[in-house]
């Protein structure tokens, strides 16, 4: 199968970044150092091509509701909460941003890889006639929109300067996981307050049509701000350091949301697929939990290693590697839940020595309260 | 560009320039770039004997740990203690600052490539 492009494939090659394959599409690695770009998010600005990510339009909201674990009949339009998807069994699918569009329904934002299994399970569990006309049976309410947009991330302290310079609408005023449609450098675009970076920022949804007319606008106004494309790489150790969930890393339909840390992602009062299970889950007591931990020497952990405690392999590794921003190593992992207070310390087996680690709250980095 | 003539590379992408009978060890520019941020390595103790091809160490960088092996056969007498505080100068400057051990009592290993045949070596590997 060959990787799909996105529209601002060409920009990248351009700009000289090394191309990597993830989810199925080709994207960014990084284009001058991953360091220097972690650096630049934290300190100026970054834009990041984000258009491989998924966008199921969700028509039906009773669909929505059966399939995310948060009561969405809360969630006002313009307004953005971080939701999970959940197989029967309580494991996370995926994990998604859900947009309430005023036009009724929701937008919600997937994982790349993920996209299309995502629409064909939310479709699967549409009650809704759908209306294309090979249909005729179930599997209405809900689009498949993910390769007819564009997303670019703009994440920075600098971010909410250079955005509001490209754009009329007042964005000062819009809050954290909240969004307005607007132009910014003369695109239409839906604006949000979001990122996966412990950065201020926002994501810009725009048609592939204007893609690279936005990204070079950016990319131009914000060079007095000291802006730099990102690729994947920084992404990965900036949400590390703020402790997000990398879906296919840290949760995954194995793990569920109790476990992974993200009983606040559910609305354990209304019916969601999964629900059931997750309380099973919880009234059991759990056997493992997800934590933050911080190395005290220098070795790197990784995905995949083990935790070990009194000679035992007790937990793994989800995530782990430097944090430039904190100058020491850093990982998340799955430990027993004994072993998940702030201050305990185990060994990450780090080529067949167990290296010390001690667990820290989440997230590894916050960032200081805008003024 | 630094002088690269007194050089030998090996497959594994390591360069060791020779001086009678001691050696200098490093990585190749291009195992640098394809690396990336180096940010850890895990290095031999002085006095360690090591075989030509034997593994000398672990290179980490934040996309993934690698291994290192000895262009040629010979007895660690030195490992660049700047690495420790700043492992970015094995991307800054590979050839110079970037070093990673050195070596006495080294031995010549005929399979090692000049530079030349090293750069058709990368080019067939990556085209």
């Amino acid at each position: 199968m060959t990787a799909e492009r996105t529209p601002l494939y060409d920009e990248h090659v351009r700009l000289g970044a090394q191309m990597t394959n993830f989810g199925g599409w080709v994207m960014p690695l990084q284009y001058s150092t991953i360091r220097e770009e972690h650096r630049a998010v934290r300190e100026a600005v970054g834009v990041f091509d984000l258009s491989h990510m998924g966008e199921l339009r969700v028509i039906d909201e009773s669909l929505a509701q059966r399939v995310v674990t948060r009561d969405l009949t809360r969630l006002k339009s313009g307004r953005i909460q971080y939701a999970m998807l959940c197989n029967e069994a309580g494991g996370i699918i995926d994990d998604v941003l859900v947009y309430a569009v005023a036009d009724g329904g929701f937008l919600m934002v997937v994982n790349a890889g993920n996209q299309d299994a995502d629409f064909d399970w939310i479709r699967a569990h549409s009650t809704v006639k759908s209306p294309s006309p090979s249909g005729g049976g179930q599997g209405g309410g809900v689009l498949n929109v993910g390769r007819d947009w564009a997303l670019i991330g703009v994440q920075g302290p600098r971010a909410l300067g250079l955005v509001q310079r490209l754009s009329p609408s007042e964005l000062s005023g819009v809050k954290y996981y909240a969004f307005v449609e607007g132009k910014v450098a003369d695109v239409a675009c839906v604006i949000s307050r979001t990122g996966y970076t412990g950065e201020d920022g926002f994501e810009l949804f725009c048609g592939n049509d204007d893609a690279v007319r936005l990204w070079r606008a950016l990319l131009e106004e914000g060079q007095a701000d000291g802006i730099r494309p990102a690729g994947l790489g920084a992404r990965d150790t900036l949400r590390l350091e703020a402790g997000m969930r990398l879906h296919g890393n840290d949760i995954d339909a194995s793990t569920n949301p109790l476990e992974a840390g993200l009983d606040w992602t559910l609305s354990l009062d209304k019916d969601f697929i999964g629900r059931d299970a997750i309380v099973k889950a919880r009234d059991r007591g759990l056997s493992r939990a997800l934590v933050g931990f911080k190395m005290l020497d220098r070795s790197i952990p990784r995905h995949g290693y083990a935790v070990i405690q009194g000679g035992e392999r007790v937990g793994t590794v989800t995530s782990g590697n430097v944090s430039f921003t904190l100058g020491y190593n850093i990982g998340m992992a799955y430990v027993p839940p004994a072993l998940s207070q702030p201050g305990t310390r185990f060994g990450v087996d780090v080529r067949g020595t167990a290296a010390p680690a001690e667990v820290v709250a989440l997230p590894f980095y916050k960032r200081p309260h805008p003024k | 560009m630094p002088d690269l003539s007194g050089l030998r590379f090996a497959e594994s992408h390591e360069w060791v320039k020779k001086d009678g009978d001691t050696a200098t060890v490093g990585i190749s520019e291009y195992a640098q770039s394809q690396l990336g941020d180096v940010i850890y390595l895990e290095l031999p103790a002085v006095g360690q004997q090591l075989d030509a091809g034997a593994r000398l160490g672990v290179i980490e960088s934040v996309k993934a740990a690698s291994d290192l092996y000895s262009p040629v056969s010979g007895e660690v007498s030195e490992v660049n203690q700047d690495l420790k505080d700043h492992p970015e100068y094995v991307n800054e400057d590979p050839y110079g600052k970037g070093w990673v051990i050195k070596l006495r009592g080294v031995k010549d290993n005929p399979k090692l490539l000049d530079q030349k045949g090293y750069d058709a070596f990368v080019q067939g590997q990556s085209g």
